[in-house]
């Protein structure tokens, strides 16, 4: 069935609340020494304290601090005095230590917000965020069911890694706005500098919390038991996990009628390949963690001074910086979001270029339709994109100035582009030169002669006829400005 | 005189000035441990190759003309529960029989660079759970002033091998008394310093914010040699505190005119040996008589401090202890597939658990797991927590009054092996008048103030403000200079 279809014909209202895990972009572990490189071989960035080790202990690794209220302060939060941390009790192989260090009653922030607004004007939403806190991560498990031996192999390098944890209201209303905030909510900690969100090395990981509310003829408003969605692993994946879940309850209400509170919570993973949810088990969610305060760590304090600092530090975010690009440059608000939305070091490439050209919407025009493209083409990001805005500031002067037009400049571009060499050396080997005014009248004159039928033709009042004379120009010479010639040619036919 | 009837402070000037080498030193306790240890059992690892190694390198530098640390030639022995690389640490336990941690904690290392020697790892109640001895997977330590009596727990080995000559100083540690409690039933002196004074690191965790470990010696002159080594800050202990550490030795002459030692009526309640009241009146009138005042204090939320700390330990216990389930070291069952479990995996560490842990730790940790529930929780830790705020409170208030609190150390004389083993509640109580001073985070010390008729020793104990461990070392040095009951040793073991 096309559950899109049915969600927006159907009557009832899609509430989604997301559960966000981010890895914070630290050089060490939150509670030891060690490397959060992504990809080493298992088992290798580890010591005593992140295996668990009897004995060993933690201690807090400030920088991962400071980052993480960074991202609380951006996210509108507010920042506790005094923070601490908890134990949160479980078993399993790949937390080795038997329990998480994590934050349960007193999480260092809370209450903010995130504004999503759709280019588009499809919506605008503001979601609340309830908390903001940090943990360490655990371990990974890999299951070797496929041998037959059902063997688990544990890699502890992740285990202890920093996580914030962003837990928001359920104010989304539709799977489209969940992934659409998820992405304001990436590039915003990008921005930051935060977090690499990057999700296939699992530093940015989502579980989505969906159900129905749905009017009924009595005016009251029925929900459906609320679905934790796990394993999605994609923003893509997030939206059509919703998209089906949205559809499955929808069903699932005309059959039973299941109103939330009088079945338990269920957690459903996603099968991407398969495109549906499915139910795992209960268990898992009745767990009783037995928080307690962490006696190994002593509590933080926050200080205005400490808070300062961070604020001074964090630069526009993304909502500010798209206001502010347009201000600036004089270009659209659509295009100061196409541009943002690119990420930090794409608007500090476009702000060259228009420092270098003076001029925000040429810059804009040949970012959004020539770099992006390329770069799309491409592949790779902005930084190691081998035009530097010097260099395209150059190229784009040239046609500006008359040397050669847009179309030639295009060329020039993937020259420079393939080849890494300077502008001016690509317009050199490639002949191009601007052409002189006496060059130019010479050629005109010429082509006159050859063609009299057109020069009939526009001393007859038809001056489109001057067209037919373009191309030949362009033969005779590549780099004659077709603007100039089919004036030049006007102006000669008129002074015969 | 013998090397084993000297005093740590004159060995380590001995060895210092070439009067005995660190191997004659070593060799001598080495060979009380062979003679008696069959006995006693204290320890459960004599590193009998590595200390004479370590003992020839000391003399070889020193011949040499090159320096030597503070404690260069000083046989140490150490609490089971502090790691050593090149030594196994089981805190007693099967669960830990065969482990090796790849660190020495911080208190080793400080050790080993002040150029001790480390004789070897003592016997101790299992994960320092208990105060007899008896709770060791290795078998209990017999008393050395009476064999067939328990040396108190859970530093008892640490504490008998002093009490027996084996080694001049060893290291305990101590949550709720397990320093202070063993040193008074064996006659010896032990510091239970302020929480945080010594790094915990390398201590393998009981209850985390109680833990603390100190010095076991002969003297409290002794303990203060050990402490200049052993206290002091350490980054990787985040609960460590900044505060510099003092020349301890050279702060213990000063006489004791005017210091007022506090009184508590609640220590002379029912369940007091009337002889331990009588050691302990006694050495009150030495503190008078070495010109220190004695004054009656309250405190008000101590007869809570039992209940109090059999929630908060076995809380903290059932979470530190969560890590030995058989999945990355330590004792894995040998079983599989036995049926009845919810999966290989559950049954892998309900099985390795069962196994590997004794009665009175597996005790504790359903007592901890219980009361951290969810619908526990408040009724338990969360009040456990808060009457432990009120017990600091009554120390802090009563230090404005007072310098130092006296008492018994415990109700009585070494008792019986097997004695209590089958009640566990009367074995908590052995802890009645020690587990205070870790709910409030003070310092407290243990040293014999006489003996019994029957010629059991008896321990008094002081307790000081935060960080005032000077006075308590001073007061209980002053107290040993004008007494000899510390250097009383028990006649014949063997």
């Amino acid at each position: 069935m096309n559950a899109t279809a049915a969600s927006t014909a159907a009557p009832f209202t899609t509430i989604v609340g997301l559960e966000v895990h981010v890895q914070l972009q630290t050089l060490t572990k939150l509670f030891c020494g060690c490397s959060t490189k992504f990809g080493a071989p298992p088992n290798t960035q580890v010591c005593p304290t992140c295996l668990g080790l009897p004995g060993s202990l933690p201690v807090m690794n400030r920088h991962a601090f400071e980052l993480a209220l960074k991202a609380a302060l951006a996210l509108n939060c507010r920042i506790a005095g005094f923070t601490k941390w908890d134990r949160k009790n479980y078993f399993y192989p790949d937390l080795p230590k038997g329990y998480q260090i994590s934050q349960f009653d007193l999480p260092f922030s809370a209450d903010g917000f995130l504004e999503v607004v759709d280019p588009k004007g499809a919506f605008s939403r503001r979601v609340d965020i309830v908390r903001v806190h940090l943990e360490e991560d655990a371990g990974k498990s890999m299951h070797d069911e496929a041998a037959g031996t059902a063997d688990t192999r544990i890699d502890l390098n992740r285990a202890g890694t920093p996580l914030c944890e962003i837990v928001t209201q359920p104010d989304l209303r539709s799977p489209q706005e969940a992934r659409a905030w998820l992405n304001e909510l990436k590039l915003l900690l990008e921005y930051l500098g935060v977090s690499d969100c990057n999700m296939q090395e699992g530093s940015l990981r989502v579980d989505a919390n969906v159900n129905l509310h749905i009017p009924q003829p009595d005016g009251r408003i029925a929900k459906t038991p609320i679905v934790e969605i796990k394993n999605v692993n994609s923003f893509r994946s997030v939206e059509r996990a919703l998209v089906y879940e949205t559809a499955r309850q929808w069903e699932e209400w005309q059959a039973t009628k299941a109103e939330m509170g009088k079945t338990p919570k269920q957690t459903r993973g996603w099968d991407d390949p398969a495109g549906v949810t499915r139910a795992q088990r209960h268990k898992e969610e009745s767990s009783d963690y037995r928080y307690f305060p962490e006696p190994d760590l002593v509590p933080v304090t926050v200080s205005e001074q400490q808070l300062a600092e961070v604020r001074s530090r964090m630069g526009e975010p993304p909502t500010i910086l798209r206001k502010t690009l347009a201000d600036r440059w004089k270009i659209s608000p659509y295009d100061a979001d196409v541009l943002v939305n690119q990420g930090r070091e794409l608007v500090a490439y476009f702000e060259d270029l228009a420092t270098a050209l003076g001029d925000g919407k040429v810059a804009s025009n040949w970012m959004q339709q020539d770099v992006l493209r390329t770069l799309n083409e491409r592949g790779g990001t902005i930084g190691e994109f081998p035009v530097r805005p010097a260099a395209l500031a150059d190229l784009i002067g040239r046609v500006s100035k008359g040397d050669f037009d847009t179309s030639r400049g295009r060329e020039i571009f993937a020259e420079v582009l393939a080849s890494g060499r300077p502008v001016a050396d690509v317009v050199a080997s490639l002949g191009i030169a601007a052409v002189g005014d006496d060059e130019l009248t010479a050629l005109c004159r010429e082509l006159l002669a050859e063609n009299p039928k057109i020069v009939a033709d526009v001393k007859g009042g038809k001056e489109q006829a001057a067209a037919g004379l373009i191309g030949q120009a362009k033969k005779k010479n590549p780099n004659v400005n077709p603007g100039k010639v089919r004036a030049m040619c006007i102006d000669l036919i008129r002074a015969m | 005189m013998q090397p084993a009837e000297l005093s740590a402070i004159d060995l380590v000037n001995a060895v210092r000035q070439g009067d005995l080498s660190a191997v004659q030193c070593t060799e001598a306790f080495l060979g009380r441990i062979e003679a008696l240890d069959g006995a006693i059992n204290a320890f459960l690892k004599v590193d009998r190759e590595g200390a004479l190694r370590t003992a020839a390198g000391i003399d070889e530098r020193r011949k040499a003309g090159k320096p030597i640390g503070a404690l260069a030639g000083l046989p140490v022995a150490v609490k089971d529960v502090l790691c050593t690389a090149d030594l196994p640490t089981t805190c007693a336990s099967k669960m830990l029989e065969h482990f090796r941690p790849p660190y020495d904690a911080d208190t080793v290392r400080r050790l080993r660079e002040a150029d001790a020697v480390i004789v070897g790892k003592t016997n101790m109640d299992e994960f320092a759970m208990g105060g007899s001895n008896e709770n060791s997977a290795f078998g209990p330590v017999k008393n050395p002033w009476d064999l067939t009596r328990a040396p108190g727990g859970s530093s008892g080995g640490s504490a008998a091998c002093v009490a027996a000559d084996m080694a001049p100083v060893a290291i305990g540690s101590d949550t709720g008394g397990s320093i202070r409690q063993p040193a008074g039933l064996c006659g010896i002196t032990g510091l239970k310093p302020t929480y945080g004074r010594v790094s915990r690191r390398g201590l393998i965790a009981f209850a985390s914010s109680l833990d603390q470990i100190g010095p076991m010696a002969r003297s409290a002159a002794d303990c203060a040699l050990i402490m200049e080594t052993i206290a002091g800050h350490d980054p990787g202990d985040s609960t460590s505190l900044a505060a510099d550490v003092p020349r301890y030795t050279e702060l213990l002459e000063q006489p004791l005119t005017g210091v007022r030692i506090g009184r508590v009526a609640e220590h002379y309640a029912e369940g007091l040996d009337p002889e331990v009241a009588k050691g302990v009146d006694e050495a009150f009138a030495v503190f008078k008589a070495a010109g220190a005042t004695i004054h009656d204090v309250e405190l008000p939320h101590a007869k809570y401090g039992v209940p109090t700390y059999y929630l908060i330990a076995p809380c903290e216990a059932s979470s530190n202890l969560a890590r030995y389930d058989g999945a990355h070291y330590g004792h894995r069952t040998a079983l599989k597939n036995t049926g009845g479990f919810e999966s290989p995996l559950v049954e892998m560490y309900c099985r390795s658990r069962a196994e590997g842990f004794g009665p009175e730790v597996k005790r504790r940790i359903m007592l901890g797991t219980y009361a951290l529930s969810a619908g526990y929780y408040d009724a338990y830790y969360a009040k456990a927590l808060k009457v432990r705020r009120l017990i600091r409170q009554d120390y802090l208030d009563a230090f404005k009054h007072v310098d130092l609190i006296g008492g018994p150390v415990s109700a009585t004389p070494a008792f019986k092996l097997g004695e209590k083993t089958g009640d566990p509640l009367a074995m908590y109580l052995v802890d009645l008048y020690t587990v205070a001073t870790n709910l409030a985070g003070v310092g407290g010390i243990s040293f014999p103030c006489g003996f019994t008729k029957s010629g059991l020793p008896l321990g008094f104990q002081l307790q000081a403000p935060p960080l005032a461990e000077p006075l308590l070392l001073r007061a209980t040095d002053r107290f040993q200079r004008l007494t000899d009951w510390h250097l009383r040793r028990p006649k014949k073991i063997v």
